[in-house]
C-alpha cells in the first residue's frame, strides 16, 4: 500500500483536517488561522515561508515512518531551520510548562503535602533540565549551524552529542501523567487532574516530534553541511 | 492500527486456494499467507509461521502429517491442534466428511458459502479466541504486576541515585541482576526514568 504524504499543493485546512496537531505548528511558522482554502504552498508564500521546508515537517510529526531523501534536504530552501526550532523551543518553555507548572502546583498543593513536595520537586528538576538542554542548543548548536550555513566551519563536529538526552526528557515526561493518573488520590480536583494528564501527553507528544524533527532534518542536515565543508 | 489476522489454508488444489486468497484478502483485515497443498511439512510451518487461523480440508486429514508416523486423520487432527492450542482450526469441505470427524473442527466452512459466509466463520472463529484471551488478561495482572521484595529493594536503591553497579555490591548480587531487576521494575510500573520511580517509590513510602 502505497502511503501518501503531504505535498505543497494541498489545503492547509485538509493537511489539519489529517493531524490537527499541526494547528500547534503554525505560530511557530508565523502564518496566522484564517487562511480559508488556500493551499499550503499559497498560505507559506504570502508569509515568507519556505514550502518545502514546512511540508517536511507537516509529514514528520504526522507519518512516523517519514524519511527524508538527502537529495530533498540538499535542494531544500533551510533559512527557517533555526527560526523554527527556537519558535518550538519558547512555545514549550514559555506558554506549555508554565500553564502544566500552575496546574500542577494546585493540585499539589490540594494533596497530602508529602505527595504535593514530590511532585513539585520533580517538576521543577524536569523544568530546570530541558532548560539546560535548549539553552545549550541555542548558545552552541543553532550559532554553528547557521555558521555552517554560511559556510564557516565550527571548531568542533556537531553530529555527535544529540539523540541520548532526547530520550530522558521524553521519558521523564511520558512518567509523570502515569504517575498522575495512577498513583495520585484520585478524589482531589478530579477535573483539573485530567486537563493536566492531557496537557502533559500533548506536550509529551510534541516533544517527541521535535525530536523526530532534530533527528530526521537537522542532523542530516549537518553532516550534508558538514561534509560539503570538509 | 491492529493487526492483521493471518490466515493459512491448507488445501490440495490451486484453483480453491486462489479463489479463498481473493475473497479473504478483499476484505482488508486478514493477511492471506502462502498456502500449502499437503499436510507433511505443515508441522514445521506453523512454527515458523504461526498463523491465527488454519482453514484445512478435511481430505488432507488422511494424507500423512508425518511420513514416518501412521496416523488416524482425527488423531492428525488432535496433533495439529495441540501443536498451535490458540489457532482455531477450520474445515473446508466440499465432499462427504464423516462427521465425527467434522466435530472435531472449530467451525466449518462450505464451499457453497459466499464470500460473507466465509468471512462470518473467520471472523467469529478469531473473535471468539480474542475474547477469551482478553476475559483472562485481569486476571493474570494482579499478581504479576506487583513488585518483588527484591525489585521493591532494587527500587529503593534507584530511587536514591544509586548506580547500577553500586546496587549490585550493597545488594552483593551481579549487575546483570540488577539490570533484569530494572527491567522488570519498569515494565510492571510503566515507570522509565529515575526521577519518575523516585517519585513512585515516595508516594508509595517506600522511601525513609
Amino acid at each position: 500500500m502505497a502511503v501518501k504524504f503531504f505535498n505543497p499543493r494541498m489545503r492547509l485546512a485538509d493537511i489539519i483536517m489529517v493531524n490537527h496537531n499541526i494547528i500547534l505548528l503554525l505560530p511557530r511558522f508565523g502564518i496566522p488561522l484564517g487562511f480559508g482554502d488556500k493551499s499550503l504552498e499559497e498560505v507559506c508564500s504570502r508569509y515568507n515561508v519556505p514550502a518545502d521546508f514546512m511540508v517536511q515537517i507537516c509529514n514528520v510529526y504526522t507519518f512516523e515512518d517519514y524519511q527524508i531523501g538527502e537529495e530533498d534536504l540538499k535542494q531544500m530552501d533551510m533559512s527557517m531551520l533555526v527560526p523554527y526550532l527556537l519558535a518550538s523551543h519558547r512555545y514549550y518553555t514559555e506558554e506549555r510548562l508554565p500553564h502544566i507548572e500552575a496546574h500542577l502546583m494546585r493540585i499539589s498543593d490540594s494533596v497530602d503535602p508529602k505527595y504535593g513536595t514530590v511532585l513539585k520537586q520533580f517538576f521543577a528538576d524536569y523544568r530546570r533540565e530541558i532548560a539546560e538542554h535548549f539553552r545549550c542548543e541555542e548558545e552552541f548548536d543553532f550559532p554553528n549551524l547557521q555558521n555552517l550555513q554560511q559556510g564557516i566551519k565550527p571548531k568542533v563536529s556537531m553530529s555527535n552529542h544529540y539523540e541520548e538526552s532526547h530520550a530522558n526528557l521524553v521519558d521523564k515526561l511520558n512518567d509523570l501523567p502515569k504517575i498522575i493518573y495512577k498513583y495520585l488520590p484520585g478524589n482531589v480536583l478530579p477535573e483539573e487532574t485530567m486537563e493536566l494528564v492531557f496537557d502533559i501527553l500533548q506536550l509529551s507528544s510534541d516533544i517527541q516530534k521535535h525530536a523526530l524533527v532534530e533527528d530526521k532534518v537537522l542532523l542530516p542536515y549537518i553532516s550534508i553541511l558538514e561534509r560539503k565543508l570538509a | 492500527m491492529k493487526a492483521l489476522v493471518s490466515v493459512l489454508v491448507a488445501e490440495p488444489s490451486e484453483i480453491v486456494c486462489e479463489g479463498l486468497k481473493t475473497l479473504i484478502e478483499a476484505s482488508g483485515s486478514y493477511n492471506f499467507l502462502s498456502p500449502v497443498h499437503q499436510l507433511t511439512g505443515l508441522y514445521d510451518r506453523l512454527e515458523v509461521i504461526r498463523p491465527d487461523v488454519l482453514i484445512l480440508n478435511p481430505v488432507l486429514l488422511s494424507t500423512p502429517l508425518n511420513p514416518d508416523v501412521c496416523m488416524s486423520p482425527k488423531r492428525q487432527l488432535t496433533a495439529l491442534a495441540q501443536a498451535r492450542p490458540s489457532m482455531p482450526i477450520v474445515a473446508l469441505v466440499y465432499q462427504y466428511v464423516e462427521q465425527s470427524l467434522l466435530h472435531q473442527f472449530d467451525d466449518i466452512v462450505d464451499i457453497t458459502a459466499g464470500r460473507s459466509g466465509l468471512l462470518n466463520v473467520l471472523s467469529s472463529v478469531t473473535h471468539q479466541h480474542t475474547a477469551a484471551t482478553e476475559e483472562a488478561m485481569p486476571l493474570d495482572t494482579k499478581e504479576s504486576y506487583e513488585l518483588s521484595d527484591r525489585e521493591t529493594d532494587v527500587l529503593v536503591l534507584v530511587a536514591k541515585g544509586l548506580s547500577s553497579k553500586e546496587i549490585a555490591d550493597a545488594l552483593h548480587i551481579s549487575i546483570h541482576t540488577v539490570n533484569s531487576h530494572r527491567k522488570n521494575i519498569t515494565a510492571k510500573t510503566g515507570i522509565k526514568s529515575v526521577a519518575g520511580l523516585a517519585v513512585y517509590a515516595m508516594l508509595h513510602n517506600l522511601m525513609e
